[in-house]
């Protein structure tokens, strides 16, 4: 056991913390559009320091880092409170998906944009039928003519409406057990056979959108990973997704307790017993699913593979900032429905945690079958 | 950064697995356990293998290695529940270790070390200690006073001790009353004795990782075997989900130890409250993952005959010893920043 940097991960972290000293855009502006510009630019800006493609290898424009270098990177730009980029999807799976499924015009093609954020994806997985039973979705892909005509609804499908490329899975086989029937496409969303509708959430606020496809159109060279393979590639960008997520929430967590501990002082509370009994036990949760997140990294550096693992951190997590969420809800007393700028937002958007990337319930499954072993439910 | 064993710690671990699976097979366990009392033979064993002193410094006879490697003997001693004063003995050797002078600890560690003069740690509140593990065969007891945050170190007859009835045979407690002016007190060594009770809880931490791991185990393995309705519990989510959540629970309290563990040996301005995270984490994970394991066995595990509940009885009585998941709970809320302008009446 050696939780010490070495010489050359310091050296990475102390560099990055003085280029975001440096560079800090500053406070995200309000309004929508403004919001997405002002992270259009700041992705521009990684990018020029090679930071947005950080885990991409070198000759796809990346850094090449080491898990190591990404967890400290994933660590140290939520400790800045850096805004986020404004192709986070690309970045985290669109890109690594081409890059390890993609053909070579694919990625000469792709992979770019992506990095500079001239062009936006998006993702087309769940569907109104297929949450979490993602393998039983229903829109459909058809060969006609040399190209795919896809017809279907999607749905939770972030940055829509800003975005240029979707990855969407689709079925191609009607005859084929579910998991085999699928196939993965980079579809063009310039076109008016897609049709994008703001889904509105408890929050107020429109994060997702629902995406109808009637007829649109794929050309056969925007295939990823062969047809019939869309599970398969589908998968890897899933666990990416969840990989990448364990060091930044965590820290998110910490930071967001600091917050809360200030607002237990400001309410009296700091002497409270039972209050100190929950603030500690959140404190607690939060340093043991950065620990947890921790020993996954380990694991995953000799494997090469995110593990299963991963799914303890995302449950602990999403249950830890609830707990943290309504207990700041609960501190602010009688003004606690009242709308704030800190907590209430929160709040409500922590609801989503235990759903969002693989419900609690589908990843309790994941460890009792995949880590415990035990019998598949069904 | 390596967040996991060197190649070393992964052979004390292993080693000591097999041993005490050895040793420990479950009709000695079993017999120990109603008998109320260790095995001398496994003791002298435990000392031969070095295991007493393998965080005591080589110039005292230890193995000179470290809290990690020390930790790693508890979670396996833990796991095979091993009836042994390995516990009380090493929480003597870290006192001292660490709040004793050099001739305090030139005096005291070597027979620790050894194994042929034991020791153990009474952890005094308001005068008495109500819990410690060992003190009817220790050598030298010291004294904790948490009050005063001072240790002294005493023969065992200069203290009254009243050997307790408990729920968890596979250890011996007593009660300790220090009389008046009796001890010597710990002094010049590398920190106060507050600082050391950090590395014992650890320790305890570390034990009830391994009752965790071995409850858990048992109910996933009844849960693949026992058939009701037509199929196995385990296929069923209100048992299964039980399971995963004493993994999510086990393999937190091992992150946690094992990272406090670490903090011990290479970054004490941590340890407090990397300990009492630790500590107050796993007691909690320790009775929650028992008690579920006994919920999962059903009506057997409720029955005498069947080894579980000594391994709740531990995890029950681990969580009382050397601070309560409440009062470490305080500790990290203080530590983390939540400071009272008076100290808690804990």
């Amino acid at each position: 056991v050696d939780l010490t940097l070495s010489p050359q991960e310091e050296a990475f972290r102390d560099e990055l913390r003085s280029w975001l000293a440096d560079n800090h855009p500053g406070h995200e502006p309000s309004g929508d559009e403004a919001a997405f510009e002002f992270r259009r630019s700041w992705q521009r800006k990684l990018d020029e320091a090679s930071y947005a493609g950080l885990s991409w290898p070198e000759e796809y424009g990346g850094r090449g880092a080491t898990l190591i270098e990404q967890a400290i990177f994933n660590e140290e730009v939520v400790r800045a409170r850096a805004p986020m980029p404004a192709n986070v999807l690309g970045l985290i799976m669109g890109g690594p998906v081409v890059i390890a499924h993609g053909s070579e015009e694919q990625k000469e093609r792709f992979l770019k944009p992506i990095l500079t954020a001239e062009e936006i994806w998006c993702q087309g997985f769940s569907e109104p039928e297929s949450g979490s039973d993602l393998a039983s979705l229903k829109t459909k892909a058809v060969k006609d003519n040399g190209e795919w005509v896809v017809t279907g609804q999607k749905v939770w499908t972030t940055f829509a409406h800003e975005a240029k490329w979707c990855m969407l899975v689709a079925r191609t086989d009607q005859d084929a057990p579910k998991h085999k029937g699928l196939t993965y496409f980079i579809m063009d969303m310039e076109q008016d056979a897609v049709q994008v509708r703001p889904l509105r959430q408890i929050t107020g606020e429109a994060e997702f959108n629902e995406l109808f496809i009637e007829e649109a159109r794929i050309p056969d060279e925007n295939v990823v990973g062969g047809v019939g393979n869309g599970w398969m590639v589908a998968i890897t960008t899933l666990m990416h997704e969840r990989a990448g997520i364990g060091f930044s929430s965590a820290v998110g967590l910490k930071i967001a307790l600091g917050e809360l501990m200030d607002l237990v002082r400001e309410k009296g509370l700091a002497e409270d017993d039972v209050t100190r009994q929950r603030i500690a036990q959140l404190y607690i949760e939060a340093e043991v699913t950065r620990l947890t997140a921790s020993r996954g990294l380990t694991q995953q550096m000799k494997t090469g593979i995110p593990g299963p693992e991963g799914s303890l951190v995302k449950w602990q997590w999403s249950d830890t900032n609830q707990a943290m969420t309504e207990l700041a809800t609960e501190v602010r007393g009688p003004e606690g429905p009242v709308i704030d700028e800190d907590w209430t937002y929160r709040f409500l958007r922590a609801r989503a945690n235990s759903i969002e990337g693989g419900t609690t319930e589908i990843l309790r499954n994941i460890v009792a079958e995949r880590v415990i072993g035990l019998p598949r439910m069904r | 950064m390596n967040f996991d064993f060197t190649d070393d710690q992964q052979a004390i671990k292993s080693t000591a697995h097999d041993f005490l699976a050895a040793r420990l097979k479950p009709e000695k366990l079993r017999e120990l356990a109603e008998a109320g009392s260790y095995d001398d033979a496994l003791w002298k064993e435990m000392s031969e293998l070095g295991w007493p002193g393998i965080f005591v410094g080589e110039e005292h006879g230890g193995q000179g290695l470290g809290v990690v490697e020390l930790v790693i003997l508890m979670e396996e001693l833990g796991y095979a529940l091993a009836p042994s004063p390995f516990l009380s003995n090493a929480a003597a050797g870290l006192m001292i270790q660490h709040a004793g002078s050099d001739e305090q600890r030139d005096r005291w560690l070597p027979g620790i070390a050894s194994g042929e003069q034991r020791g153990t740690v009474a952890y005094v509140e308001n005068g008495v200690a109500a819990l410690v593990p060992d003190a009817d065969s220790a050598d030298v007891i010291v004294l904790f006073d948490s009050d005063s945050d001072t240790a002294s170190v005493v023969p065992s007859s200069d203290v009254q001790v009243e050997t307790l009835d408990t729920i968890d045979s596979t250890r011996h407690y007593s009660r300790v009353t220090p009389e008046g002016g009796a001890g010597e007190e710990l002094s010049g060594g590398r920190g106060s004795a507050d600082e050391a009770i950090a590395p014992i809880a650890v320790a305890v931490a570390a034990e009830l990782v391994g009752v965790s791991q071995k409850a858990m185990e048992m109910a996933i393995e009844y849960a693949k075997d026992r058939q009701q309705f037509g199929r196995p519990i385990g296929a069923y989510q209100a048992v299964s989900h039980r399971c995963a959540q004493m993994l999510l629970e086990t393999e937190g309290a091992r992150s946690v130890t094992l990272y406090a563990a670490w903090t011990a040996d290479h970054e004490p301005e941590s340890l407090q409250l990397a300990a009492s995270m630790a500590k107050a984490y796993a007691s909690d994970c320790g009775w929650r993952v028992t008690a579920s394991s006994l919920q999962v066995h059903g009506g057997i595990g409720f029955t005498w005959e069947h080894d579980l509940h000594f391994f709740l009885k531990r995890a029950k009585a681990d969580g009382h010893l050397f601070g309560s998941a409440r009062e470490h709970r305080e500790r990290v809320a203080e530590l983390a920043g939540l400071t009272r302008s008076q100290p808690a009446a804990v």
